[in-house]
């Protein structure tokens, strides 16, 4: 144990960019994936369309895929992403953002739909319908799905290390690859450290579930 | 004074292979209670949804007011603010308490604020009997005080017609009239109802016309008197036959 904590202050810089990566990209794709839900189940067929061809496209690629995209060929079409960690943000988020969209479309479909006729038959519209009504209903069903997307995301922040972002992972190979007699060790450090985030992100979940709980 | 306020000229709509409303023409006058009768499947509850779009239809007009409904958008949100609609399963917002039920339409569709939308809202939650409910969530309510807490959310828009779609069927026997004797007394000060029900002691004392459909067609409308002494179809006789012996 003496490996990880003499390289304490790399591990810990490194953690430091796996969780602005995760926070900030799980931010971005639970805005996002919430737009594309509303857009997949809204009355306009173009909007449904587009929503559903983004999330089949985007979740069906592999995500070293979509780093891929970003970095070597959207240059060449005169799309220059900022190097490093905001192009990962960018990966990160539209991929994550596919999958946020899923779980909260499955909640929304969760909620008997009485509920949204009920709210148009009183003369809401469809926004009003969704976020009044709906949505605010499908939040507690789709916490468990939506923290599941957000521990994948935590770990697949981990791909950026292929793409010139030092997280975590990038620091625990330099440590294995300094001290290579204890490689193994120095990789048990990094399994330790994501584990930092996921367990309370696990626990978290479980008190904004009886948080927003109501009895129907 | 008696001019049409919804008016349905042949409407006609399919559930897939199924001829569920079928040249189906109907009209509601202001201030009149048409009280919409018949068999299971026979198209009564769809022709209720059809008036505020809740279902749409494959040909024929319907318009409110004098309008045509409109498709599917703002138009259509402010055409239904003007028609209230009672459910069979009440469809109380479940995450909302009886209060904020009655005041959200108030707030986000008539613009009100917060103190006005709350005493209207109270005043129409005091006159359906369920007041000291208003901080409750409907969960918490029995099944014939939801429904009364739906007719006040329904009311509180002001609307010009009031659609009632099976509204005591999914209550406890001893739950029905005190949701009757609202719609009684609603009837009473001059309301325009639609009401879709298979409570025949309603439809007696409160309707002004009956309309009896079957296999998705208006087969027989009559004032309550006429229908029930003295039907002209078979398939009325045949119906109230099976429904008024106990």
């Amino acid at each position: 144990m003496d490996l990880i904590a003499d390289n304490l202050p790399a591990y810990l810089s490194g953690f430091r960019v796996t969780l602005q990566l995760t926070v900030i990209s799980g931010a971005v794709a639970l805005v996002w994936g919430t737009v594309l839900a509303a857009m997949r189940v809204s009355p306009v067929a173009t909007l449904r369309g587009l929503a559903v061809t983004y999330v089949e496209l985007l979740r069906n690629t592999p995500l070293t895929l979509v780093f891929f995209f970003l970095v070597f060929v959207a240059p060449q079409f005169g799309v220059l992403p900022p190097l490093g960690f905001w192009t990962a943000v960018i990966a990160l988020s539209a991929y994550t953002s596919a999958f946020v969209c899923e779980a909260v479309r499955s909640g929304v479909n969760g909620v008997p739909v009485g509920q949204a006729e009920a709210a148009r038959a009183i003369g809401l519209t469809f926004g009003q319908t969704l976020t009044l009504v709906v949505l605010p209903q499908a939040v507690r069903s789709v916490i468990p799905p939506l923290i599941n997307v957000l521990i994948a995301l935590t770990k697949n922040t981990s791909v950026a290390a292929g793409f010139a972002v030092v997280e975590l992972l990038a620091s625990g190979r330099r440590i294995a690859l300094a001290n290579p007699s204890e490689a193994v060790l120095a990789l048990v450090g990094v399994g330790l450290f994501y584990l930092v985030i996921t367990i309370p992100a696990g626990y978290l979940a479980g008190v904004l579930e009886r948080k927003v709980a109501f009895a129907r | 004074m008696t001019q049409p306020l919804v008016v349905l000229e042949h409407v006609e709509k399919h559930f897939g292979a199924l001829h569920v409303l079928q040249d189906v023409n109907l009209t509601v006058r202001r201030g009149e209670v048409v009280v919409v009768i018949g068999p299971s499947g026979s198209g009564k509850s769809t022709l209720c949804r059809t008036i505020n779009r809740l279902e749409t239809i494959e040909s024929g007009t319907i318009t409110v007011d004098g309008v045509p409904l409109p498709a599917e958008g703002r138009a259509l949100a402010r055409l239904r603010a003007d028609v209230g609609m009672v459910f069979q399963s009440f469809n109380l917002f479940a995450h909302r308490t009886v209060l904020q039920n009655v005041t959200l339409g108030l707030r986000k569709v008539r613009h009100l604020g917060s103190r006005e939308a709350k005493e209207r809202a109270m005043a129409l939650l005091e006159r359906v009997g369920v007041a000291s409910q208003a901080d409750k969530l409907p969960a918490q309510l029995s099944g014939g005080q939801q429904q009364r807490v739906a007719i006040a959310r329904a009311l509180a828009m002001e609307p010009k017609v009031m659609l009632f779609d099976e509204p005591t069927s999914a209550l406890d026997p001893e739950m029905i009239n005190e949701v009757l004797d609202v719609m009684t007394s609603l009837a009473a000060e001059g309301m325009t109802m639609v009401v879709v029900t298979h409570e025949m002691g309603f439809a007696r004392r409160a309707a002004d016309r009956v309309v009896f459909m079957d296999g998705g067609a208006i087969v027989e409308e009559a004032d309550p008197e006429t229908f029930f002494t003295a039907p002209r179809s078979d398939r009325a006789r045949d119906f109230l036959s099976k429904i008024l012996t106990h």
